[in-house]
C-alpha cells in the first residue's frame, strides 16, 4: 500500500502471477518491508488484536446463523440447542459472547493509546475518523447482535435504545418505526436486526482496509510523538513488529480464554436467560457493561433529546478531536499538564460506566451530572485552552535517540532498553 | 507518573462516586435482600465437575417435589446418559423416558395421541400453557427449569466482582436458588402478605407464591445423606446447575488443556520476541 515494491517471488509461477496480479508485492510492503518505528510499545499491538478480534467474530458468527433462528418463537430455544445439542456450540457461542467484549477492550485500549499519544494529529486525521467510524459500526453491531438471544435484556433493551430516536423532532416516530418494523418491538424487528448482524461486520472489514491503508499511507505514530526521520528510526514489519504483536496477541488470548472457560456468563446479564416477555419489564435495564459510559451520559440529561443528543454527541465529538487539540507536541511524554488531564478523563470515563450501571436516581444522578459536564468540558474546553497555555517539553530530536539516549546507534544490544 | 494535582483531581472523582454509592445517598428498594451465602460447589473452579450421587439426589428432589409445578422442556431425556451428566446408563434413561406421558401425532386418523416418552423426547410441559399456569397458581408462574441456574444473580459490590474475575466465581444462581428454598421465615411485624403469599427472605420483594416446596424427610435418599431442606436444597440446585450447563464438564477441562497450551506458546513466542529485537536496540 505504500508505492512499489521491488519484491520478486522465487518460483516461475507466481513471478507470471505477480506480473499480472501484484498481490503478493502488496502483501510484502504492507506486512512485511513496510517501516515501523523501533521505539513502540506493547499499546502499539492492539491493532493486531482487534483485526484478530474481528475475525473471530466473523468466524464464530458465521458458524453460529447455521443453526439459529431468527423468530420471536424460535430464537431463544434456537440458541439453546447450539449451547445443547450442536457439537462444541456451547464454545461457538460462549466464543462470540465475549468476543464482543474482548472486542470493546482492545478497542477501548486502542482509542486511549491514541489519545495519549496524540495519535489523531496531523496528519493522521483521516486515519483517525476513520477509527472513530468503526467504532461507531461495531457499536451497532453488538447493539443488535445482543438483541438476538431474544431474552427480557435483548427485548427491553432494543425497546429502550430504539425509543431513543423518537425524542427527534418530526422524523423521530418515522425512524423508529422503520427500526421496528411496526408498531412495537417483534418479528419484523428482530429479523431485519438479524440481518444487519451479519452485514455490518463486512462494512467494518471494509472500513478496517481503508484505516490501514491511511495508516500506510502516514506511517505509525509512536510513543516519542515525533516523526520518522530515517532509516535508523524504523525496524521492518517483520520480524520485529509481527514477533511482538505476535506475542501480545497469545497473552490477550490467555484472557480471552479465561473467560470463555471459566467465567463465560460473567460479563452479560442472568436476566437474558429469561425468554423476552413484553407484558413483564424487567426492574433494572441495564445495557452490556461497554455502553455503560454513554447510557449514564444519556440519563445525566433531564430532557429526552437532550440526552439523546449529549450521548450521540460525545461519541462525534471524537472525530473533531483533531481540531479541538490544536497543540504541536503530540505525546503526552512531553505534554505534562495534557498528561494529568489525560488520566482524569480516564477517571471520569470509568466513573461514568460506573455510574451507567446504577439507577438513574438520587446521588447517582447528580454524579452522572458532574461527570458528563467534566466529559464534555474536557474537549471543548481543556484541551484547546491546553494548546495555548501549555508549555511543552522539550522532544528528543529524533525517536533513535529517544531509543537509545544520546548513544551512537550500535549494531549491539544495548542494555537497558526493552 | 501522576502527581499531586492529578491525585487531587482523583480524590474529588471517587468523593463523588462513593459518595454516590453510600445507601443513604440513593433511594433505596431492591438493597434490602440481603445477599445469599456462598456455598461451596463442586462444579466451581477450574478443576469444577458434578457430584454425579449429588446431581441423580437433585434429580431425584426434582421428580418428587418440584415437578408438579415446574417444567425443563429444553432438556432432553437422552441427555441424562451424556458424558459429564448423571451417569445413568442408556437402559435407565429409556425407563426414565417411558415413564412420562408425550404428546404426539397427528396420526394417519388424524389424531393427536399419548405415548411414553422415548430418550430423544424432551421433558413435557406440566401445564398446556402459560395461562393455565398462571390460574392455578394464583397468577404468579411456576417458572421453566432448563437454564433457571443461569438466570438468576445477585449483586456483588466493588471490589468483589472483580475479585470474582480472578477467583473464577459464577455460582450465584445456584446461590440464590438454594438461598430461596431455605429463605422461608415468619414475615417481620407489620410486613403485609397475602393469603396466597410467603414471605422469603431473598425473594426481590419478599412476597413469593411459591408456597415452601421441601420439609426434612419429604424425600427418601437412600445413600445415608442427610434428608433436611438444607440437603434437598443444594442437591436439586447443584442438578439445576446441570441442566442449565450440561457441557460444564467439558468446557472446563478443555479450557485447562487451552490455558495450558496458550502459556507455552506464550513463553515461547516471548523468547522468540526477544531473539528478534535483541539486535535492534
Ligand atoms: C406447588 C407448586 C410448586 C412447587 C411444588 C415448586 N414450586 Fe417453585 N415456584 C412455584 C411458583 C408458583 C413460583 C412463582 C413464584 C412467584 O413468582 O411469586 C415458583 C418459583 C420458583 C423459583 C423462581 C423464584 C424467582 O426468583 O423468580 C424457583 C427457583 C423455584 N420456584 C424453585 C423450586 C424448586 C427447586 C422446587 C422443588 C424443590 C419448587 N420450586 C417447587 C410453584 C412451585
Ligand atoms: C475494528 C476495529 C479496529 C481495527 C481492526 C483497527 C486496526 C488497526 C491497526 C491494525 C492499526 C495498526 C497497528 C497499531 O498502530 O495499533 C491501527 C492503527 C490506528 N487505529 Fe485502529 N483499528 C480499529 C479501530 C479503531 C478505532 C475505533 C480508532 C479510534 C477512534 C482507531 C484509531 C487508530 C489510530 C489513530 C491508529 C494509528 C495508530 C498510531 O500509529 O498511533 N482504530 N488500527
Amino acid at each position: 500500500m505504500s508505492g512499489p515494491s521491488n519484491f520478486k517471488p522465487k518460483s516461475a509461477i507466481l513471478q507470471w502471477t505477480e506480473r499480472r496480479l501484484p498481490i503478493l508485492g502488496l502483501m510484502h510492503s504492507s506486512f512485511v518491508a513496510y517501516p515501523t518505528p523501533r521505539n513502540l510499545n506493547y499499546w502499539w499491538t492492539f491493532g493486531g488484536i482487534l483485526s484478530f478480534c474481528l475475525g473471530v467474530q466473523i468466524i464464530t458468527g458465521i458458524v453460529l446463523a447455521m443453526h439459529y433462528t431468527p423468530t420471536v418463537a424460535g430464537a431463544f430455544e434456537s440458541v439453546e440447542h447450539i449451547m445443547r445439542d450442536v457439537n462444541y456450540g456451547w464454545l461457538i457461542r460462549y466464543v462470540h459472547a465475549n468476543g464482543a467484549s474482548m472486542f470493546f477492550i482492545a478497542v477501548y485500549i486502542h482509542i486511549f493509546r491514541g489519545l495519549y499519544y496524540g495519535s489523531y494529529k496531523e496528519p493522521r486525521e483521516i486515519l483517525w475518523i476513520l477509527g472513530v467510524i468503526i467504532f461507531l459500526l461495531m457499536m451497532a453491531t453488538a447493539f443488535m447482535g445482543y438483541v438476538l438471544p431474544w431474552g427480557q435484556m435483548s427485548f427491553w433493551g432494543a425497546t429502550v435504545i430504539t425509543n431513543l430516536f423518537s425524542a427527534l423532532p418530526g422524523v423521530g416516530p418515522k425512524i423508529v418505526e422503520l427500526l421496528w418494523g411496526g408498531y412495537s418491538v417483534d418479528q419484523p424487528t428482530l429479523q431485519r436486526f438479524f440481518s444487519l448482524h451479519y452485514l455490518l461486520p463486512f462494512m467494518i472489514a471494509g472500513v478496517v482496509v481503508l484505516h490501514i491503508w491511511a495508516l500506510h499511507e502516514v506511517g505509525q505514530n509512536n510513543p516519542a510523538g515525533i516523526d520518522v526521520k530515517s532509516d535508523k528510526d524504523t525496524v521492518p514489519f517483520t520480524p520485529y513488529a509481527t514477533a511482538k504483536d505476535n506475542f501480545a496477541m497469545i497473552c490477550f488470548m490467555i484472557f480471552f480464554a479465561w473467560f470463555v472457560f471459566y467465567i463465560p456468563n460473567y460479563l452479560g446479564h442472568a436476566d437474558n436467560y429469561i425468554p423476552a416477555n413484553p407484558l413483564q419489564t424487567p426492574t433494572h435495564i441495564v445495557p452490556e457493561w461497554y455502553f455503560l459510559p454513554f447510557y449514564a451520559i444519556l440519563r445525566a440529561i433531564p430532557s429526552k433529546l437532550g440526552g439523546v443528543m449529549a450521548m450521540f454527541g460525545s461519541i462525534a465529538l471524537l472525530a473533531f478531536l483533531p481540531w479541538l487539540d490544536r497543540a504541536k507536541t503530540r505525546s503526552a511524554r512531553y505534554r505534562p499538564l495534557f498528561k494529568q488531564f489525560f488520566w482524569v478523563f480516564v477517571i471520569v470515563c470509568i466513573g461514568l460506566g460506573w455510574l451507567g450501571s446504577k439507577p438513574a436516581e438520587g446521588a447517582y444522578v447528580i454524579a452522572s451530572r458532574i461527570l458528563t459536564a467534566y466529559y464534555f468540558i474536557h474537549f471543548l474546553v481543556i484541551l484547546p485552552l491546553l494548546s495555548y497555555y501549555e508549555k511543552p517539553a522539550p522532544v528528543p530530536a529524533s525517536i533513535a535517540d529517544s531509543v537509545l539516549g544520546n548513544q551512537p546507534l550500535a549494531p549491539a544490544r544495548v542494555k537497558g532498553s526493552r | 507518573m501522576m502527581n499531586k494535582n492529578t491525585l487531587l483531581a482523583l480524590g474529588v472523582v471517587s468523593a463523588i462516586s462513593f459518595g454516590a454509592s453510600f445507601p443513604a445517598f440513593a433511594a433505596d428498594d431492591a438493597h434490602s435482600t440481603p445477599q445469599p451465602p456462598r456455598l461451596s460447589w463442586t462444579f466451581a473452579g477450574p478443576f469444577g465437575h458434578f457430584d454425579k450421587a449429588q446431581i441423580q439426589r437433585g434429580f431425584k428432589v426434582y421428580r418428587e417435589v418440584c415437578q408438579s409445578c415446574h417444567s425443563m422442556k429444553l432438556v432432553a431425556f437422552r441427555t441424562l446418559g451424556q458424558s459429564g451428566a448423571l451417569g445413568f446408563s442408556e437402559g435407565q434413561v429409556r425407563a426414565i423416558a417411558a415413564e412420562y406421558q408425550i404428546n404426539d401425532g397427528p396420526n394417519d386418523r388424524g389424531e393427536m395421541f399419548q405415548r411414553p416418552g422415548r430418550p430423544s423426547d424432551y421433558f413435557p410441559l406440566i401445564y398446556p400453557n402459560e395461562q393455565a399456569a398462571r390460574a392455578t397458581h394464583n397468577g404468579a408462574l411456576p417458572v421453566d427449569f432448563s437454564v433457571i441456574a443461569k438466570a438468576r444473580t445477585y449483586e456483588v459490590g466493588f471490589p468483589g466482582f472483580l475479585i470474582d474475575i480472578v477467583r473464577q466465581y459464577q455460582e450465584n444462581g445456584v446461590d440464590y436458588i438454594h438461598a430461596l428454598l431455605t429463605g422461608y421465615a415468619k414475615a417481620p411485624e407489620g410486613f403485609e402478605i397475602s393469603q396466597t403469599q410467603f414471605y422469603n427472605k431473598y425473594f426481590p420483594g419478599h412476597r413469593i407464591a411459591m408456597r415452601p416446596p421441601l420439609e426434612d424427610n419429604r424425600v427418601e435418599y437412600t445413600d445415608g445423606t442427610p434428608q433436611t431442606v438444607d440437603q434437598y436444597a443444594r442437591d436439586v440446585s447443584a442438578f439445576l446447575m446441570w441442566a442449565a450447563e450440561p457441557h460444564l464438564e467439558a468446557r472446563k477441562r478443555i479450557g485447562f488443556q487451552v490455558m495450558i497450551f496458550l502459556i507455552v506458546f506464550a513463553g515461547l513466542a516471548y523468547f522468540t520476541k526477544k531473539k528478534v529485537w535483541a539486535d535492534a536496540h
